[in-house]
């Protein structure tokens, strides 16, 4: 007979304006390694979330080992056997290992011994094959070791069940092969593990069975044996679903190039290689959809076309002239606009006010400004007339950006954008977080600007939104983009298997 | 671990606000304080009384706090147009020292050979360059190694502070008074570079008073109104937003620095012309006016023109306390006074930001 670790059936999480999670129904065997998956946005996070009881589940069953189960906090969950290991670690940097394994242990005493904490992290550490010095410093520790601590920590708190969340995200392939291998170790003992990840490759090669998530549903359980990475990318993106491309009046000139890349490569905050080789262009009045799986270099690629990012080679070009490297200021004044993903930090400043968020990027010139002081007048007179045009739903134009909506927001940084008259738009993830109205409003406004000639780098984790509006899609994967194909009766399921990490040449 | 009392961070700061908060806290300062007067046997009412009244009321109370004011006018300012952009300037005592010595040193240069009105301006000027220079290896230092300008500009306070001893003890110095054969002193200006004394109301006001009042105008204006002070606020809500739209960030870091110490530097040149008229480092050190300047910036909320309003308030705190001490009245005591006062305030300051919320359902969990 198997034993059922964990059980969830029916689980709905609502948060304003969105369902997280729709119905979920998931069970997990006692033993097993268990992944879950989908893209980004489909409630994996929202789940395990629910699991280690950082949320509540608004319906729903939870039950652990036969039992329903309601945590009330991570700490509840962790007291039940239940760990999570978080992709971003909550380590103590100045400590060593041990200590960061014992911290916040109830049976911890007050002052640490530091030689037998230090012996029975290490016998531990043996036990599961995790190579880490116990009494190393947090800091001088490489990413995959600081991993296997965060690990070690829930081992050491007795967790039966562990909740991996997209752990081979920051490894290494060899680090990566090394954490697989200890899972196996954790399964032998009996031990459950929940892997979530969205790469095809290494859910095939670690898991016994897998769960695919989709909008919030559970599309569905297989077994690893008899499943493929095509079956799963079918599952991840959904075949099923009928989409209409928007139909383009005035479609795109691809051979009028306004933006074009070539062999850029640039690296990511921590100085890693994030973009290998990119070149790509976009035509006048052309919407190129970059899809791929977010963390794949997209940030990177927007901030290096942008400026904002300084690229390591490779060259950028907007309207035929080559922009300096890094230099956002000759980027938008070569007529680059950009909807940045981070739109409330990056793209507004949330603080001050819609007025002075209009103005944000042509402040410095007549008629905003003269003689280095501001036209107050002028950027009134100018937020007003945009506010009312985008259909912006603020009290008035001095309250603060970070008091709208999320719909609002963007559509004030989108008014923004297009009153600089640009050549090329960049826009990154532009309807992630909004409802279904405010999607459909920055949908349509992006369409007419390319309507109006603009062209646009669409860069998107919704492969639908990719689908239904862009006239050619890239695929992004590890920092390279993997195929250029129209996006007329390209295939839903050929791009998904691209996003995963499949090539071109498994599908045929 | 959740406590039941927690601080929210208010969505919209009501206007009445503003006043009330201030009255309430001024209310808790008096009844904190009789307590604190009560247990050390002394009457409150009387104490208070005397407080107002050598503080404010009285024409030579006026005399003294308006001295006092006026350096703290310009420390405060400097705190301010630095913490603005979130570069954390804790310099300007430094800063003050720089720009008196750079005041004294053309001071004494120019003496009664050029009108007042040159020597004041070039004492201004000379001031603003030393303070602004010195505080410009903060910024350079914040700007480009990301170093913490807490630190860099609290060392370089003590560095001042040796140096200005420097110039007093070390015999050769172009600042050192060679008749000062006791304890040694710095050289007296001219008479002709004293700054002039205006009469208002009766009430002797210097010179230095009005370029402080100047000062907040301007800062208040490039803030409220140019093209630098929207810079400035972008940084300071948002370094991410201020890189995607290419301010020169760096730049304004040592921009920013560089005027945050040209105004503590001319208050270190108003200390010169207008009250010592000599380079006098042991008054200068003992007073910390560049401490008590961040104590005002915060008070007025980084407001230019608040911080006038308050260095007034601090100048006659501090003159009440002096006046009080006594016999009968230790100056530890005064002191606490003070302290409960700006304590208060500061409370009082948190609570206009945010609203205390009772967590009741934390308490079960």
């Amino acid at each position: 007979m198997i034993d059922t670790a964990l059980h969830m059936s029916g689980v709905v999480k609502r948060f304003p304006g969105v369902v997280a999670n729709d119905g979920v129904e998931f069970d997990v065997r006692q033993g097993e390694v268990h992944a879950l998956l989908g893209e980004n946005g489909a409630g994996k996070s929202t789940l395990s979330n629910i699991i280690t009881g950082l949320y509540r589940p608004d319906d729903g069953v939870i039950e652990l080992d036969g039992v329903p189960v309601s945590f009330s906090s991570p700490k509840a969950a962790l007291d039940a056997g239940i760990g999570m290991v978080h992709q971003h670690f909550r380590l103590v940097q100045p400590f060593t290992v041990a200590e960061n394994v014992v911290l916040g242990n109830p049976e911890t005493p007050f002052v640490i011994d530091s030689r037998s904490t230090n012996e029975k992290v290490a016998e531990l550490a043996e036990r599961f094959d995790m190579a880490v010095d116990p009494s190393a410093r947090i800091w001088q520790l490489s990413v995959g070791e600081q991993q296997r601590v965060e690990i070690l920590k829930v081992l050491y708190r007795g967790a039966r069940v562990l909740i991996l969340d997209e752990p081979t995200a920051v490894l290494t392939p060899i680090e990566a092969e090394a954490l697989f291998r200890t899972l196996r170790t954790m399964t032998a003992e009996g031990r459950t593990v929940i892997f979530i990840s969205h790469k095809l490759d290494e859910v095939m090669s670690v898991s016994d069975r897998i769960t695919v998530l989709r909008g919030g549903r559970t599309v569905g359980t297989v077994d690893t044996k008899s499943t493929s990475t095509r079956e799963l990318a079918g599952m991840m993106v959904g075949r099923n679903i009928e989409f209409s491309r928007v139909v383009r009046h005035n479609p795109g000139n691809p051979q009028d190039t306004v933006l074009s890349l070539s062999g850029v490569c640039g690296e990511d905050d921590r100085g890693r290689p994030a973009l290998n080789q990119i070149s790509v262009s976009v035509g006048r009045g052309e919407i190129v959809g970059v899809a791929g799986v977010a963390g794949n270099g997209q940030r990177e690629l927007a901030e290096v076309i942008t400026g904002m990012r300084p690229a390591t080679s490779g060259s950028v070009k907007v309207g035929g002239k080559v922009l300096p490297n890094g230099h956002v200021r000759d980027a938008i004044e070569s007529g680059l606009a950009h909807v940045p993903e981070d739109r409330l930090h990056t793209g507004l400043a949330a603080g001050l006010s819609v007025e002075h968020n209009i103005a944000l990027k042509t402040y410095r010139t007549p008629p905003l400004s003269r003689f280095g002081m501001l036209r107050r007048k002028a950027i009134s007179e100018k937020a007003s007339g945009l506010v009312t045009q985008f259909d912006v739903k603020t009290p008035d134009i001095a309250t603060p950006v970070r008091l709208l909506s999320g719909g609002n927001v963007q559509k004030v940084l989108l008014s923004r954008e297009f009153s600089t008259d640009p050549l090329v738009l960049v826009a990154a993830s532009p309807t992630r977080g909004l409802d279904v109205g405010a999607t459909e409003t920055v949908r349509k406004r992006l369409i007419d600007a390319a309507e109006a000639g603009v062209g646009i780098l669409l860069i998107s984790e919704d492969l639908e939104e990719i689908m239904s509006l862009a006239d050619r899609i890239v695929v992004m994967y590890e920092g390279r983009l993997v195929a250029d194909m129209p996006s007329e009766g390209a295939s839903r399921e050929l791009i998904g298997l691209l996003m995963g990490g499949g090539t071109q040449e498994v599908v045929r | 671990m959740r406590s039941p009392v927690r601080l929210e961070r208010r969505l919209h700061q009501p206007k009445r606000l503003n006043l009330l908060i201030p009255a309430v806290s001024l209310l808790f300062t008096l009844v904190l304080g009789a307590v604190l007067l009560l247990a050390t046997g002394k009457n409150p009412i009387d104490v208070y009384w005397r407080m107002l009244e050598r503080g404010f009321l009285s024409e030579r109370a006026l005399t003294g706090t308006l001295r006092t004011a006026t350096p703290l006018a310009f420390t405060g300012l400097c705190a301010a147009a630095a913490f603005r952009l979130g570069v954390i300037n804790i310099g300007g005592e430094g800063q003050l020292y720089m720009g008196a010595v750079g005041a004294s040193l053309v001071g004494l240069w120019l003496g009664g050979s050029v009108p007042l009105g040159v020597t004041i301006v070039v004492m201004v000027l000379a001031g603003m360059i030393f303070g602004g220079v010195y505080a410009g290896f903060v910024g350079v230092l914040r700007a480009q190694f990301n170093t913490s300008e807490i630190i860099t500009s609290l060392m370089m306070n003590y560095i001042a502070s040796i140096l200005l001893n420097y110039l007093i003890f070390n015999s050769r110095s172009y600042w050192r008074d060679p008749r000062s054969f006791g304890f040694p002193s710095g050289k007296p200006l001219d008479k002709r570079a004293h700054w002039p004394v205006f009469d208002m109301l009766g009430i002797p006001v210097s010179f230095g008073l009005f370029i402080a009042v100047l000062t907040a105008a301007v800062l208040w204006v490039v803030y409220r109104r140019s093209k630098l002070g929207f810079e400035i606020n972008v940084i300071a809500d948002s370094p991410r937003a201020s890189r995607y739209v290419g301010i020169r960030t760096r730049l304004t870091i040592i921009a920013v620095t560089v005027l945050s110490g040209a105004v503590a530097g001319a208050g270190g040149a108003s200390q010169v012309g207008d009250f010592a008229h000599y380079l006098d480092a042991k008054s200068l050190q003992l007073n910390g006016f560049g401490y008590t300047g961040i104590v005002v910036a915060a008070l007025a909320r980084l407001n230019p023109i608040g911080a006038l309003f308050v260095a007034v308030l601090l100048g006659g705190l501090t003159n009440a306390g002096f006046s009080l001490q006594g016999p009968d009245f230790p100056s530890g005591l005064v002191g606490t006074l003070q302290g409960l006062i700006l304590f208060c305030a500061v409370a009082g300051e948190i609570l206009t930001k945010y609203r205390v919320r009772y967590n009741r359902s934390a308490v079960a969990a």
